[in-house]
């Protein structure tokens, strides 16, 4: 507990955007194979140090196999809320749950260099104490760290939906389930909310079996992925309403509310609609009445190929489909990124209106078959994935790995982990920086990343930026 | 008890009100965050009030218990001993736990006066005043020492009364006045630069209200 709030907490998203400009990034690598412990790496993004672009501290686990995918903040800005009375945190730990082993550490970053485990809990742990396995997104909300995971109980994690579990803001202890009625959510990925407006936003993906071992084809092909998105009340803990998108849109992932919480919409990214390969971007918002509503607001085509450049996964097609596998909101709430893996483009829409996204960028680097190499000549694995927002809106950082066993369906010639960075212009526009090109050590890949104080995909704030 | 004593005590009254208003804790950022929320100054106001609400039904339910037992004149000195005792132990209490009660943030945003009354309640708020009630009490008992018991209840529920609601009035206008200040002027980084960490001088101060009471009471 400390005297005074942590100074990288802030009221609102534009007092987060004129807060000093990051420093140090930290980036998750994980061995695809599990014959390496993953790890976190230190990424100095200061262009004023001797050190740019470089890793300079990496901290490997003591176990294997654990699959690091996405992670978070034990404290941010949500602190700030008078509800809930937390606003002494420090934002130090990052929570980095292995999304393949169920275990969950917790790395003490007050000194970045120097970063070191705090406290390992173990899956055993997670499974007696929530009966869900395979924690993913973390969120710091009312009643402490918010954590969805991907599987259900049992050896294969279908054993009962999969679901969030809370643990305590300040032990790391698991507090327990957080769904008191799920109604008729079974599948979970992704989640946010607005804290003020009391409610949450939560989507699906698919079942382990249906992703552990590979993207399963005939799910996919016959809609078996998850395709709806939750709306909870939030301090109630129960889902008030389920808006399915339709069976073809396949895999709905990344949730991404207006940060600002006076306004009260929102995006969801859907990867492929099976009946023509397309992309696709949804706005949901709440109504006047209360009651949600989404529209498909984007449709991103799939790129016409010859067989012969395909992966087998693809080769019937003829066509690569765009994947949008991750989206990110700057803090203004003006653009929206969306990682397209399959063709290798990172695409930057103007959502000034929300409900009529404008193409403002574009940044093509790697894809299955462009292929497309960064400014400084080197090759790009796989395609754009992972996307982070500097907070003031002016930097955007990306990785290249999806998820191990789905890289080497997609990409089955490729290998290898990247950062890059792109600088956004006065008016919109995205382009690389050819000097920030972060080549992760051989035998890992990289997937999320977090800023130092804060980004655009950790922090929730409680008052209405004015 | 002198007549400057009993000013002393209505003063600390309107004191604690004012301690518990400027408090963030007890939910003057609420207010702000409903102006902004609903783009209009009054909601700041209708926030306040419920707040207002919330907090003066918390002290209400701790005082008026007192005012009962106060009716018991033979033993008010006794009491006044064991409601001081009763505040220190909570402040050490709060010394010892630092942790936050979290079925606080299963309230609703939009039920205010329910948060203000619980947070009230958790964090001992009304029990803070009791010793200063017990205090105003006593000067005015000591004159109706052999009074009917009925009157001297009327007499302290009055008083209990008066203590809630002048606490009250400091209290949201303290608070009010730094809300408006920070929605109309000073801007929302005021919020994170001025939010002190008040959990240990608010167990101290539990400590010390109790420990005068019972000083003076021995």
């Amino acid at each position: 507990m400390t005297l005074r709030p942590d100074p990288t907490f802030h009221a609102t998203p534009k007092l987060a955007m004129e807060a000093p400009a990051e420093t140090l990034a930290f980036t998750l690598m994980l061995s695809p194979d599990g014959s390496q412990p993953d790890g976190l790496a230190v990424v100095d993004v200061d262009p004023k140090s001797k050190t740019y672009g470089q890793i300079v501290h990496s901290l490997f686990m003591p176990n294997t196999g654990d699959e690091f995918h996405h992670f978070g903040w034990n404290a941010c800005s949500s602190a700030l809320s008078p509800l809930t009375g937390h606003a002494f945190l420090e934002r130090r730990y990052l929570i980095i749950p292995g999304i393949r082993s169920s275990r969950i550490y917790i790395i003490d970053v007050k000194e970045p260099l120097k970063a070191k485990i705090h406290k390992i809990i173990e899956p055993e742990e997670v499974f007696a104490k929530t009966g869900y396995s395979r924690p993913h997104t973390i969120h710091c909300g009312p009643e402490g760290i918010y954590v969805s995971t991907l599987g259900g109980g049992g050896k294969d994690g279908t054993d009962g939906p999969p679901g969030m579990f809370i643990m305590d803001c300040e032990t790391f202890e698991i507090l327990g389930r957080y769904e008191m009625d799920r109604g008729v959510q079974d599948k979970q990925y992704d989640f946010w909310w607005n804290l003020p407006r009391n409610y949450m936003v939560s989507s699906e993906w698919g079942l382990p079996p249906q992703y552990e071992n590979g993207i399963v084809p005939e799910d996919l092909l016959s809609n078996k992925y998850g395709h709806s998105i939750h709306f909870w009340d939030l301090r109630a803990r129960k889902n008030v309403q389920t808006i399915d998108f339709g069976e073809n849109h396949q895999m709905a992932l990344e949730i991404r509310p207006a940060h600002d919480p006076a306004k009260q919409y929102g995006f969801c990214g859907v990867v492929v609609d099976t009946t023509n390969l397309e992309g696709s971007i949804w706005t949901w918002w709440r109504k006047d009445d209360g009651t949600f509503d989404a529209k498909k607001t984007v449709t991103i085509p799939p790129h016409p190929a010859a067989a012969d450049d395909l992966p087998e996964l693809l080769k019937g097609f003829e066509a690569v489909p765009p994947l949008v596998t991750d989206i990110d909101l700057s803090l203004d709430d003006k653009y929206l990124y969306v990682a397209c893996w399959g063709t290798g483009e990172m695409h930057q829409y103007d959502v000034s209106d929300p409900m009529n996204p404008t193409l403002a960028g574009k940044v093509e680097l790697g894809g299955i078959v462009a292929d497309t190499k960064h400014p400084n000549g080197r090759d790009f694995a796989y395609g754009p994935q992972m996307v982070e927002i500097s907070r003031d809106g002016k930097r955007v950082y990306w990785t290249n790995s999806l998820y191990s066993s789905w890289d080497d369906q997609f990409y089955p010639e490729d290998e290898g982990g990247q950062m890059v960075m792109a600088h956004v212009g006065e008016d919109g526009g995205l382009t690389l920086d050819p000097d920030f090109y972060v080549d992760f050590p051989k035998g890992y890949r990289a997937h999320q990343i977090r800023l130092e104080g804060g980004d655009c995909s950790t922090d929730s704030f409680c008052y209405p930026s004015v | 008890m002198d007549l400057n004593s009993t000013a002393a005590l209505w003063w600390a009254v309107v004191a604690s009100g004012i301690y518990h208003g400027v408090n963030p804790g007890m939910g003057w950022p609420l207010a702000v965050s409903a102006a902004l929320m609903e783009r209009k100054r009054s909601s700041l106001w209708m926030a306040l009030l419920a707040l207002a609400g919330g907090h003066l039904l918390a002290m209400a339910a701790i005082l008026f218990p007192f005012s009962a037992l106060m009716a018991l004149a033979a033993w008010q000195r006794e009491i006044q001993i064991g409601a001081a005792c009763l505040v220190i132990g909570l402040g050490l209490y709060l010394l010892i736990n630092r942790r936050h009660p979290r079925f606080l943030a299963r309230v609703p945003p939009s039920r205010l006066a329910l948060w203000s009354f619980l947070a009230a309640m958790a964090h001992g708020a009304g029990l803070m005043l009791v010793p200063i009630y017990l205090g105003i009490c006593g000067t005015v008992d000591t004159d109706t020492g052999h009074a009917a018991a009925d009157t001297l209840i009327g007499g302290n529920v009055t008083i209990a009364a008066a203590v809630a609601l002048l606490h009250t009035a400091a209290m949201m206008l303290s608070g009010g006045a730094l809300a408006f200040g920070v929605y109309r002027w000073l801007g929302l980084k005021f919020l994170s630069k001025s939010w002190f960490n008040l959990d240990l001088v608010w167990a101290l101060s539990l400590i010390l209200v109790g420990g005068l009471s019972l000083w003076h009471v021995l």
